[in-house]
């Protein structure tokens, strides 16, 4: 284990992103934008969030500023690193039509090296379990592929937990223990760096920082250990997927479809789902073809299409699909629970549904009939 | 090559934003043109042929008596019949005369109201015939207009999507104005069709493209009332132009039915 390092003040995190901007990264941070915080490219500290928080509920988000000079006080928002790794709109492949028939060709991404800086620790796990969809199955994604494997990760750990965070109960957090090149833990004179990875190693080097104080070191530790206490939010997973799929008749299905607007946007917040739908769209001018992948989501009607009908026509239906399989086939499927507790979905959910809290009344009366 | 299907753009009580977005789609008109044969569109020619159409593209709603016995007239030399935009498909924003009392709008609007024959409703065409196809939106999006004619050209189903306004605001990296700013958007029982036009400049969805099929308005508007909306900005919101749109006309008498109910 080689011993944290000290970046103080806090302005030099300016050198970190020049770095990694002479080593030819995209950085791609957290930044205030439309009332709330989401990831864009920046190539200056101006633009990271620095004196906001956001303050957060089920249905609910709103930001606000601190007195504190805290840069990264805030949580997760809408969005997500899926926006960079699995993007929301892109093209696989084109044909083009000639004399004597078609030329087929792969798109080529011509995507730019990017730098993630602040990930938390429930992203690094989402981010993980992602690897494990696109990269770790017999079918390997071309466009995830080429980002991941160029993707450097600056992760920060949490030091304050949001009011939706139950990254506790998922194991994932607030502390990062992996995933990541190098990692930051934010004090009120500067940043703790754990380094990762050799490739993090390398870039920091270049920064000739000294090694972190240990009283600092110390403060690290005990405000992650503070975001953890602090978080009230909770799922209780043991035994999860059986109390799931023992119960998918129970009546909080249809309670939950009757509140539920089938809107898609839990889905398109979390940064595990992967639904998505490829279309073939023809240029009426030249005749060629683009096929286009855009997510999607199993709370749209038609994503359950087979033969041109849906076989999950009813909103109930949709979310059960939802909840099992993200909490309970995905073991099954991918060895790990689809869930990392982020608490997006119950966020941007605008009529406040609650994960957490639709487990919770599952288990509460669990009706035990059989599949 | 086959030859090409016969296409008759026709209006019925309506503003012509719908069949003119043709008209502008610009880049691809020529290509459709190449397609189709419009051997009944005013906008675009003065020569107008008679039917049979193999397809009858039909703007605006039905407000008069002569309208209704054009319509019937229309769907039976037309093999495929498509209504485009929320007149046709939904009565459009002249069916706000449901909460008023037309006559009296005539008389007193009109100089002379006895040269006026209106019905006392506006109704959308499929209220009167059958219809193959509708396409939404006020205006509707010109370029899912090509769409249906060259897929009802090629005899395939036309790729229209009919999911909510979220599923775009996500896709195109709009924060929801609902959740992050406290508005009052429609856009989770809305379908799509704008790209989530509005709330990508700050301002909640007003349902231009009508409910989403499905549509489950009871709980958002639970949310809007929780979040402190009250019923008389609410219903203005459900009543323009897809006002008597079933799920729209049904959430705006609800929320007068009870106008002071906060969950
Ligand atoms: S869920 Fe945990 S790791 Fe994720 S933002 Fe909240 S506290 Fe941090
Ligand atoms: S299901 Fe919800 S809490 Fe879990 S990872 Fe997805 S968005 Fe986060
Ligand atoms: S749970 Fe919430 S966000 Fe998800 S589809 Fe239902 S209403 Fe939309
Ligand atoms: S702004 Fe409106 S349309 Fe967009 S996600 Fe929010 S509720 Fe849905």
């Amino acid at each position: 284990m080689v011993a944290p390092l000290w970046l103080a003040p806090k302005e030099r995190l300016q050198d970190l992103i020049d770095a990694l901007r002479q080593r030819q990264y995209t950085v791609v941070a957290p930044v205030v934008d439309q009332a709330a915080i989401v990831y864009d490219e920046i190539d200056h500290i101006d633009r990271l969030p620095r004196g906001w928080i956001d303050s957060q509920a089920a249905g609910h988000y709103r930001l606000q500023p601190t007195s504190r000079d805290r840069w990264f006080d805030f949580v997760v928002g809408p969005d997500s690193w899926k926006k960079y790794l699995f993007p929301a709109r892109c093209v696989l492949s084109t044909a083009k039509p000639l004399p004597d028939g078609w030329q087929f060709e792969s798109a080529a991404d011509d995507s730019p090296a990017y730098a993630f800086l602040g990930a938390r620790a429930c992203e690094l796990a989402a981010i993980q379990v992602q690897d494990r969809v696109f990269l770790e199955g017999p079918w390997i994604d071309q466009i995830y592929q080429h980002r991941r494997s160029r993707a450097f990760i600056v992760a920060v750990n949490c030091t304050r937990s949001g009011e939706n965070c139950f990254c506790v109960s998922m194991r994932t957090g607030p502390a990062c223990h992996s995933g990541y090149d190098l990692a930051l833990t934010e004090t009120d004179e500067g940043f703790v760096v754990d380094i990762g990875s050799e490739r993090g190693g390398d870039l920091i080097a270049s920064l000739r920082l000294p090694e972190a104080p240990l009283e600092k070191c110390t403060a690290a530790r005990l405000s992650q250990e503070r975001a953890a206490m602090q978080q009230s939010k909770q799922m209780a997973t043991g035994d999860l997927p059986n109390l799931l799929m023992t119960n998918l008749e129970h009546p909080r299905w249809k309670d939950v479809g009757d509140r539920c607007l089938s809107c898609t946007n839990c889905t398109m917040v979390c940064p595990t789902c992967f639904c998505c739908s490829v279309d073939d769209v023809t240029d009426l001018n030249t005749g060629a073809v683009e096929r286009q992948r855009q997510w999607d989501s199993c709370f749209h009607e038609e994503f359950s299409n087979l033969n041109g009908r849906p076989v999950r026509n009813e909103t109930r239906s949709r979310y059960r699909q939802w909840l099992t399989h993200k909490l309970a086939t995905w073991h099954d499927q991918f060895d790990t629970s689809g869930c990392v507790g982020c608490g997006r979905c119950i966020a941007w959910c605008p009529v406040g549904i609650d994960i957490t809290a639709e487990v919770a009344a599952l288990r509460e009366a669990p009706v035990r009939c059989p599949a | 090559m086959a030859r090409k299907p016969r296409v008759a753009v026709m209006k019925f009580a309506s503003c012509d934003g719908c069949q003119l977005s043709l008209l502008d789609a610009e880049d691809e008109l020529l290509a459709v043109c190449d397609r189709l044969d419009f051997v009944y569109f005013a906008e675009a020619s003065s020569v107008l042929q008679p039917g049979p159409y193999d397809i009858a593209v039909v703007e605006g709603s039905i407000t008069t008596v002569e309208d209704e016995q054009r319509i019937r007239e229309l769907r039976a030399c037309s093999t495929r019949l498509v209504t485009i935009g929320a007149c046709a498909t939904a009565g459009g924003i002249q069916a706000l005369r449901a909460w008023g009392d037309s006559q009296e709008w005539i008389r007193t609007i009109y100089p002379r109201p006895e040269y006026i024959h209106a019905l006392a409703t506006s109704t959308p065409i499929a209220a009167h015939v059958l219809v193959d196809y509708e396409l939404h939106g006020c205006p509707i999006n010109a370029h899912q207009l090509i769409e249906v004619l060259i897929a009802f050209a090629s005899g395939r189903s036309p790729n229209i999507p009919a999911h909510s306004v979220c599923l775009d605001c996500k896709r195109r990296g709009t924060v929801c104005v609902m959740v992050a700013r406290g508005q009052a958007c429609l856009g989770p029982i809305t379908r799509t069709g704008c790209g989530a036009l509005c709330p990508t400049y700050n301002r909640g969805c007003y349902g231009c493209f009508g409910p989403v099929d499905g549509g489950n308005a009871p709980p958002l508007l639970a949310e809007f009332r929780r979040q402190g909306h009250a019923a008389e900005q609410l219903v203005p919101l459900l009543r323009n132009f897809n006002a008597t749109a079933p799920l729209f006309r049904e959430a705006g008498e609800s929320l007068l039915d009870n106008p002071t109910d906060d969950r």
